[in-house]
């Protein structure tokens, strides 16, 4: 369980984050959302610790991650893994030293061990023979695959998506989002996304915390977000007619339930 | 103001090079692949224009002697002299900053602008340890060691070009090449190979590391980080001739 509280981050005395506090449940998929600049990404690289908040405490099962030394970081850094909107991947190695590389860098393992656990994640993100190709020679969305085995190959206790559907068909996001979904119940992570996505909103939203102009403007499920009246979050989720359509349909649904 | 605060990040960074690898597999691993492509890979470039600068000085040399009674085998000696003392170390580490100093400024740049070094980050690892830390240790055993090399093909260049335009004989030639050898030189040579290898790879991984913004700022920083290095090469070359002779 991750817990913000009261997270501040300003840049130039331009304050971004205006005091957010929150709770990241474990195996749930936790979604930020909120228009461009509304401070997603920065709430992100503060928590994973990328950036340091200017003010308030993130605590990774009560432990302040702020407030540790580099040593203490690590530890928990060891047990985080993230996906990244570019995919971060290694553009030198191939996919199998890419999903690797942690094991390399921080176990003991055999080389043939390492192996069948690269064999195995990449397995269970559906990619197969794939193993000795680059990043470059395989597709975005096997590109994200590739990611979120490296993310999960340490078997993280947390995985952090940054926009997991960024340049992805509309097929191809559904898949990815699933397969976050069911690593998630699988591996019992706290799973952060951060989204725009309005497909991965109301498909994979245990939790989604709104946020706009870097305030924490709305929180609530999947359900409560169809039942809610708060402007700016009908604004941003429901933008189109189609989509307003859509709402008052699924609405329908839920009362006749 | 500016230039303290980034001496000052620089400094902080190569401090933050000592200390304990995660694992000394993988650096290791990582210092062969860049001692390849620092050194190996420079092979033929320094080859090339160490060969010419060789032939060109013994040309020009022998031309300026034809008409004085100085006997000839002084070409040998002088190539021999300005190769070991300013040509090998001084050009060949104005090459490798154009090369090397770009290359690795471009690579650190793009791994920082498509996330890569925030994936080593978050994983835990020490970024500036794991990528400036092998580049470093590659560039100081392997640019002296092409210094050597072309501190050779320099001397071996300008035989062949004296023998070629007929104003010194070969004989001539290896005669003056062996005369008068001063050991200081050649620690000279070594130490500022080390110096310059050292100066090139850190101000361009520096450059590289801390890039913002996209493609032009990348840009910008290969091109500061090729124009730096060859600036602290040049005034570096100086402090140590001064010191040293």
């Amino acid at each position: 369980m991750i817990t913000l509280s009261g997270v501040r981050k300003s840049f130039n005395d331009v304050e971004v984050l205006k005091g957010i506090d929150t709770v990241f449940e474990p195996g749930k998929v936790n979604l930020i959302i909120g228009k461009s600049g509304s401070g997603k990404t920065v709430l992100i690289k503060c928590t994973v610790g990328l950036m340091k908040p200017t003010a308030g405490k993130i605590l990774f099962e009560g432990a302040d991650y702020v407030a540790m030394d580099t040593n203490e970081k690590k530890v928990i850094r060891r047990e985080l893994g993230m996906l990244f909107q570019g995919n971060a991947l290694f553009d030198s190695k191939t996919v199998e030293e890419n999903v690797r590389f942690p094991l390399d860098m921080f176990t003991h393992m055999p080389l043939s061990e390492k192996r069948d656990r690269v064999n195995e994640v990449l397995k269970r993100v559906n990619l197969i023979d794939a193993n000795h190709k680059l990043p470059s020679e395989i597709s975005g969305g096997m590109q994200k695959r590739v990611g979120i085995a490296r993310a999960i190959v340490m078997t993280p206790k947390y995985l952090f998506c940054d926009e997991p559907n960024s340049g992805l068909d509309p097929q191809t996001s559904i898949v990815i989002d699933e397969l976050i979904k069911e690593l998630t119940n699988e591996y019992n992570m706290t799973t952060i996304v951060n989204t725009h996505d309005m497909n991965t909103v109301i498909g994979s939203g245990d939790k989604i915390l709104f946020l706009h102009q870097g305030e924490k403007h709305w929180e609530g499920d999947k359900k409560s977000l169809f039942e809610t009246d708060n402007k700016e979050l009908m604004d941003f989720i429901f933008a189109s007619d189609f989509l307003k359509e859509a709402r008052n349909a699924k609405l329908a649904s839920f009362r006749n339930k | 103001m500016e230039s303290l605060y980034q001496f000052g990040k620089y400094i902080l960074m190569l401090k933050s090079l000592f200390v304990r690898p995660e694992r000394k597999a993988m650096y290791w691993t990582e210092t062969l692949r860049q001692m390849h492509q620092i050194g190996v890979d420079s092979m033929v470039i320094v080859f090339i224009i160490s060969f010419f600068i060789g032939a060109v000085s013994a040309v020009q040399f022998a031309y300026n002697l034809s008409t004085t009674i100085t006997p000839m085998y002084f070409v040998g000696y002088v190539v021999k002299e300005s190769m070991i003392l300013e040509f090998a170390p001084t050009v060949t580490s104005l090459i490798l900053a154009g090369k090397v100093g770009s290359n690795v400024a471009s690579e650190l740049g793009t791994m920082r602008l498509t996330e890569q070094i925030d994936a080593l980050e978050i994983m835990g690892v020490n970024t500036t340890a794991y990528l400036v830390g092998p580049k470093l240790a590659a560039a100081v055993t392997m640019i002296p060691l092409l210094v050597v090399f072309a501190a050779a093909i320099g001397i071996w260049g300008g035989m062949l070009a004296g023998a070629a335009s007929g104003y010194v004989s070969t004989t001539e030639y290896i005669q003056g090449a062996l005369s008068w050898f001063v050991p200081l030189n050649t620690y000279i040579m070594m130490i500022k190979a080390v110096v310059f290898s050292f100066l090139i790879v850190s101000i361009s991984c520096f450059k590289g590391y801390y890039a913002r913004g996209g493609a032009l700022e990348i840009g910008k920083a290969s091109t500061q980080a090729v124009v730096l290095s060859c600036i602290t090469v040049l005034v570096s070359d100086y402090l140590i001739a001064w010191l040293m002779l």
